[in-house]
């Protein structure tokens, strides 16, 4: 039949169409790419070499000075690296046990225990400054309790660091409930079943078997909590060489038209955001073993 | 498989108590808190201080650039993640991952940058600003920052349902008779919308809190380039920390109904985008 209903003229040698299907016109192809590449280029990677060809604008003499040579600047590289670890520690340990009952168990409430993770990052910074102003600041609702007894939250390092961990919340535990989904429960009910305890199973089963999800979540907060602005502006009082963060002694120092000194101090945060994105990419490499590509996407 | 699991594997009360601790005492009662000050407010003062014209001119402004921005952000979005997923070019690798640096790079590098980029006599501006066009100090700059800080979203939500799609729809439109353009725009383009979509809101809803790479280029004038942010900041400095506080609301309001809309679209991308 389907012989029959070919056309007399059906050129008995007919070849398939070269060109396959999901293949684009060369110029198609080009286009894009060159799109791509102009818009990477123009977006990222201009202002990506614009950091560094500024902060050493004036050789590496002035820009080793202007880093260090600054106190302000040191202690604002100081406070940055510990206000940062405090936060991503307790946003770690929040990370796992959030992972650990939200993929493990079902139970009422579960979904929206899912979608208030998420609510951070829906919040301005700004807000999320305000919030603990309000409720630690000199006439917030706990403010004259914390002054009785002597404590200072806001215009402090305390309120620095609550407010980076708001920012920074959903980081880990973003990363870790699909991980411990994807590897189920399987192997703990195993070493349960074996005699070992909760943390002997924690420890030697779940730990090790999503310590790279761990340190995924850890250095993309990490990397947000070290370059947080809007929050730590609000909170911090900006008090020079005191609770300027580096993100907030950046703008300082540009405000004070000091711009290679301004400068300086970002580039290192750059370093910072391009070493983040180095460890990200290794550890997407290391976790997903061969890139999956669906058949036929190559050109 | 609750019930099974609380019987064997251990911690639940103790990661659930865990949880809800934590996220109450640093997330829910913080935001709380905020509403509540805002209803020591009565509605005609709430009223009067979220509606006034500088309000509304820096209400306008943050939607707008905003909206602009996300609408950019798709555009460019789709080009690049089509882009990455379907040709090979040299050093796809690294543009691949440099998608991503706007979501590392703190926004207060960004903005920093970004406005000595587009002065008159920076690298970016010495060609556009000779041409009319003001990155810095302006509008204008406010999107470019917001399309900066927005980038990645819609390339990150579009690329894995591109590499999903099976090549067999693609010939099957093609054995049919659909040219090259006509296979995008009907077959590719459909399955694209909600991951596009989804991409939108992220960017959208990321633009409207921004603050850190804003002030930089914005310049801050009352009426033309303040954002809402800027003006919450503003009113703190004042002390007048009801006036901020209700203007925090008006912001967290629509954020929290642009969170209820994601997740209801990547529920429905879910279902369609499969």
């Amino acid at each position: 039949m389907a012989v029959d209903a070919l056309p007399d003229d059906f050129p008995a040698d007919a070849q398939p169409p070269i060109r396959r299907a999901h293949q684009d016109h060369w110029l198609v192809r080009g286009g894009l790419t060159l799109a791509t590449l102009l818009v990477v280029g123009v977006l990222i990677v201009v202002p990506l070499v614009s950091v560094f060809a500024q902060a050493l604008s004036n050789g590496v003499g002035v820009y080793w000075d202007n880093l260090v040579g600054n106190a302000d600047t040191r202690h604002s590289i100081l406070l940055t690296a510990t206000v940062a670890p405090v936060a991503v520690a307790l946003n770690l340990v929040f990370g796992v046990a959030a992972a650990w009952c939200i993929a493990r168990f079902r139970f009422p409430g579960r979904t929206l225990l899912v979608t208030l993770i998420d609510l951070p990052f829906s919040v301005s910074p700004v807000v999320a400054g305000l919030v603990f102003v309000l409720l630690f600041g000199a006439q917030g609702y706990f403010g004259e309790w914390l002054r009785e007894h002597g404590y200072q939250v806001i215009f402090a390092p305390p309120g620095l660091v609550l407010a980076t961990a708001f920012v920074t919340f959903p980081f880990v535990a973003r990363e870790l409930i699909p991980v411990l989904e994807a590897i189920g429960p399987e192997e703990e009910m195993a070493a349960r079943s074996l005699g070992a305890s909760g943390w002997q199973m924690f420890w030697r089963i779940t730990l090790p078997n999503i310590k790279w999800g761990v340190l995924y979540g850890v250095i993309l907060c990490n990397a947000r909590a070290m370059g947080e602005f809007g929050a730590v502006y609000v909170v911090s009082g900006r008090i020079t060489g005191q609770t300027d963060t580096m993100p907030l002694r950046v703008e300082k120092l540009f405000q004070e038209y000091n711009s290679p000194g301004s400068f300086a101090l970002a580039s290192v945060l750059t370093l910072l955001a391009l070493v983040t994105l180095f460890v990200k990419v290794g550890i997407e490499r290391h976790t997903r073993r061969a890139p999956e590509r669906p058949q036929g996407t190559s050109s | 498989m609750a019930a099974v699991n609380r019987r064997v594997l251990p911690g639940f009360s103790l990661s659930l108590g865990y949880s809800v601790f934590y996220l109450s005492v640093l997330v829910l009662i913080p935001l709380g808190a905020c509403f509540l000050k805002a209803a020591s407010l009565s509605f005609s003062e709430f009223w009067a201080t979220v509606w006034t014209e500088r309000a509304r001119a820096a209400y306008a402004v943050t939607f707008g650039a905003s909206l602009a921005a996300a609408t950019i952000n798709v555009a460019l979005g789709l080009v690049v993640a089509w882009t990455l997923v379907r040709y090979h070019f040299p050093l796809k690798r690294v543009v691949d991952a440099l998608v991503d640096l706007p979501f590392a790079l703190p926004t207060a590098v960004a903005g920093l940058v970004f406005a000595t980029l587009y002065v008159p006599n920076g690298w970016m501006g010495q060609f556009m600003v000779p041409l009319g066009i003001e990155g810095a100090y302006s509008r204008l700059g406010i999107v470019l920052v917001l399309v900066f800080t927005g980038f990645p979203f819609v390339v990150r939500t579009v690329q894995p349902v591109l590499e999903s799609l099976d090549a067999e729809t693609e010939e099957a439109a093609t054995v049919l008779g659909a040219s090259r353009w006509q296979t995008f725009a009907r077959v590719i383009l459909p399955t694209l919308v909600p991951a596009l979509v989804t991409g939108f809101a992220l960017a959208f809803a990321r633009a409207v809190g921004e603050y850190g790479s804003v002030v930089f280029i914005s310049g801050n004038m009352p009426f033309q380039t303040e954002i809402a942010p800027v003006l919450i900041v503003a009113r703190l400095e004042e002390f007048a920390y009801r006036e901020a506080t209700a203007i925090a609301v008006v912001l967290l309001t629509v954020s929290f109904v642009l969170l209820a809309l994601i997740n209801l679209l990547e529920r429905w991308s879910k279902r369609h985008g499969g």
